[in-house]
């Protein structure tokens, strides 16, 4: 089976775009209004195995007041990525990788209205993105409702790393409302509401896809993957927790997904917190996540630029991912006098299983289109530190 | 750039904002009896850092993205 | 500037003027009766308020869970012990259901003053509570004069205004 030498180099692991997404996700509070949050620190130790990549790194998180009205965070996160996915086996070969995500916000607080404003730099050698963010929240008589909207912007630029000269820019652009309601003195209910949309090259500069060729000996070729320059997608999602009469929280909740390339994605979770004898939190949790495929993309297309469009980004495929967590939560400091006020330790396990319906594991040889269908499973640890001073 | 996008998420805040101040004339649940809903296990984002990370496990691996975490409630103080 | 920057700026404006309804209720004068109660105070004895007729009684609801009750319970120490020989009382009233965490929070944290414990928040429901803290002033006639809802740093030194005023009448 002849190999080919397009890609000498790796294929991106982490689509473009979702990175800066990272960075918004930390930037934007989306929370309470009233009260700065307190001064934490945070030490995680972050660890994905699954499908043949493997990532870990540190993050690390650090949150002071300055008076009673602003308060800052830093944040510094790495990935140390070593990958020999599914893509990465059947087009490229195992690579390192190291991902460098630092962030500043800053939060201004005047009676009820909370001010945050945000700016992440991620970076590593194919791909940097700059996001900028804001957000306003207010507390609503009686402080049962919290009202937040954000808005963030993102401009990235992505690289190759197998040809120097190309260059491209990917601007993201993202605007957030959410509302937080207190529903009875057990009962919380949160629900967000998010628009996404990017301009600019949105593939993957290393991915192909594959079309049936009779001409050689496999019964497929590869080509590059072709996107649309734009994607707006909305998503919707409602959330409550639910404290229960012996000291536990129940919690549940349902995201709707849709967006402009055809993808539909539902997502359910289902939680439970259960304390311990004053000192100890244990986390159970399930979350169950389908999608439909986007409108162009196909596993085997059927002759060359068959459509203007074309991917084969597993991410974009049909398929559902299954997640069982828990977690437990050690407080080893409670009601401090001196510097240190609080502090806990802190172990994640999510195992998640992923399970493809239109996306095929080349990497076993078979006739094009009736290899198996792929599916793989991941571990996810999570171990921290938190302290309150 | 979705034009239409923009318009409607604005008339919604306008609407939420209207609805809200509407609504909430005097709390029925009055901050004393706050006590379980200010319980840090009633809080949607009690570990910042460690959900962040989570959420960009997903965001990485999947199509769907946003409307992760919501947070708020609060403890009905100030 | 492009145009959902523009848009976010006004909903802004729109949001921070809106927090000036919820900014109304934060002090307020008045003169009209206090309501008498009588609680179990911590050293499991009964107190009445009325016991306390010809002082000035800085009343003040607070629960352990609420962070700038914390934050003002040394300061409101302070002024008790400071006035006290002039006919001044401050006298906290938890209003928990269940008292234990404020009760260990007190013997962590000790206060020279009265602590009663309202835990069926008949005295918080008589005195309309709708913020957490919330600080009555009580002259020495049995009147509310003062009221003053959350605390914010700085608030010590209303409540130290107003006590001179009381004591001196």
């Amino acid at each position: 089976m002849a190999v080919t030498n397009i890609t000498s180099g790796k294929v991106l692991f982490f689509v473009n775009r979702f990175l800066s997404i990272a960075g918004l996700c930390f930037i934007s509070q989306w929370s309470l209004a009233a009260v700065l949050p307190e001064d934490r620190a945070d030490v995680l130790f972050h660890s994905y195995d699954g499908g043949g990549a493997e990532i870990s790194g540190p993050s690390i998180l650090v949150r002071k007041k300055f008076g009673e009205h602003v308060s800052t965070t830093l944040n510094h996160y790495v990935d140390n990525v070593s990958s020999a996915s599914i893509d990465v086996v059947t087009t490229a070969s195992p690579y390192t990788e190291k991902r460098e995500e630092n962030s500043l916000s800053l939060d201004y607080l005047q009676e009820k209205t909370l001010m945050s404003l945000g700016y992440t730099q991620s970076d590593e050698s194919d791909f940097e993105a700059s996001t900028f963010s804001m957000n306003i929240s207010q507390d609503f008589f009686g402080d049962l409702t919290t009202l937040s909207m954000g808005y963030a912007q993102g401009d990235n630029i992505v690289r190759n790393n197998t040809d120097a000269s190309f260059i491209k820019d990917v601007i993201t652009r993202n605007y957030r409302l959410s509302l937080s309601q207190v529903i009875t003195k057990n009962f919380l209910m949160a629900f967000a509401l998010e628009t996404m949309s990017d301009e600019g090259y949105l593939n993957n500069p290393y991915r192909s896809v594959r079309y049936l060729d009779n001409t050689v000996t496999r019964g497929y070729t590869y080509q590059s993957e072709v996107y649309p320059n734009t994607r707006t997608s909305n998503a919707f999602a409602i959330r409550g927790r639910y404290f229960l009469p012996h000291r536990a929280a129940l919690h549940g909740g349902y995201r709707f997904f849709t967006d402009t390339w055809g993808i539909n994605a539902n997502t359910y979770e289902l939680g439970y917190t259960l304390p311990y004898d004053e000192d100890w939190i244990f986390d159970l949790t399930y979350r169950y996540y389908d999608q439909t495929k986007a409108d162009f993309y196909s596993d085997l297309f059927q002759q060359p630029d068959e459509f203007i469009f074309l991917a084969r980004d597993k991410e974009m495929s049909t398929f559902t991912s299954q997640t069982l967590g828990i977690g437990a939560s050690y407080e080893f400091k409670r009601n401090g006098t001196g510097i240190l006020k609080r502090g806990s330790l802190n172990l994640n396990y999510d195992f998640i299983a992923f399970d493809y319906a239109d996306f095929r594991d080349v990497s076993v040889s078979a006739l094009p289109g009736e290899e198996p269908l792929y599916a793989f499973n991941a571990s996810v640890i999570r171990l921290f530190v938190s302290i309150w001073f | 750039m979705n034009n239409a996008g923009i318009i409607d998420m604005r008339k919604l805040i306008l609407l939420s904002f209207m609805l809200v101040s509407q609504g909430c004339s005097t709390p029925w649940v009055k901050p004393y009896e706050r006590a379980h809903l200010a319980d840090p296990i009633m809080n949607f984002n009690r570990d910042p850092v460690s959900n962040n990370y989570i959420h960009h496990v997903y965001d990485a691996r999947e199509g769907a993205r946003g409307a992760g975490i919501a947070t708020g409630g609060g403890c009905g103080c100030n | 500037m492009n145009k959902p920057v523009k848009s976010f700026i006004k909903i802004c404006s729109l949001l921070i003027s809106g927090s000036v309804f919820s900014m109304a209720l934060a002090a307020s004068e008045m003169n009209e009766p206090a309501p008498d109660f009588t609680l179990k105070s911590l050293n499991e004895k009964n107190l009445k308020l009325s016991e306390y007729a010809g002082n000035v009684v800085l009343l003040n609801f607070w629960a352990s869970w609420c962070a700038p009750c914390r934050l003002e319970m040394p300061l409101l120490n302070d002024l008790h012990n400071k006035y006290k020989k002039l006919g001044f009382v401050v006298l906290g009233v938890n209003v928990e259901e269940q008292s234990e965490k404020a009760r260990s929070y007190i013997a962590e944290r000790p206060v020279d003053f009265p602590v009663l414990f309202d835990d069926s928040n008949s005295v918080s429901k008589q005195y309309k509570v709708v913020a957490m803290p919330t600080t009555v002033m009580i002259d020495r006639n049995g009147n509310m004069r003062y009221l003053h809802q959350g605390y914010k740093p700085g608030d010590e030194n209303k409540y130290k205004k107003m006590v001179k005023i009381l004591i001196r009448e």
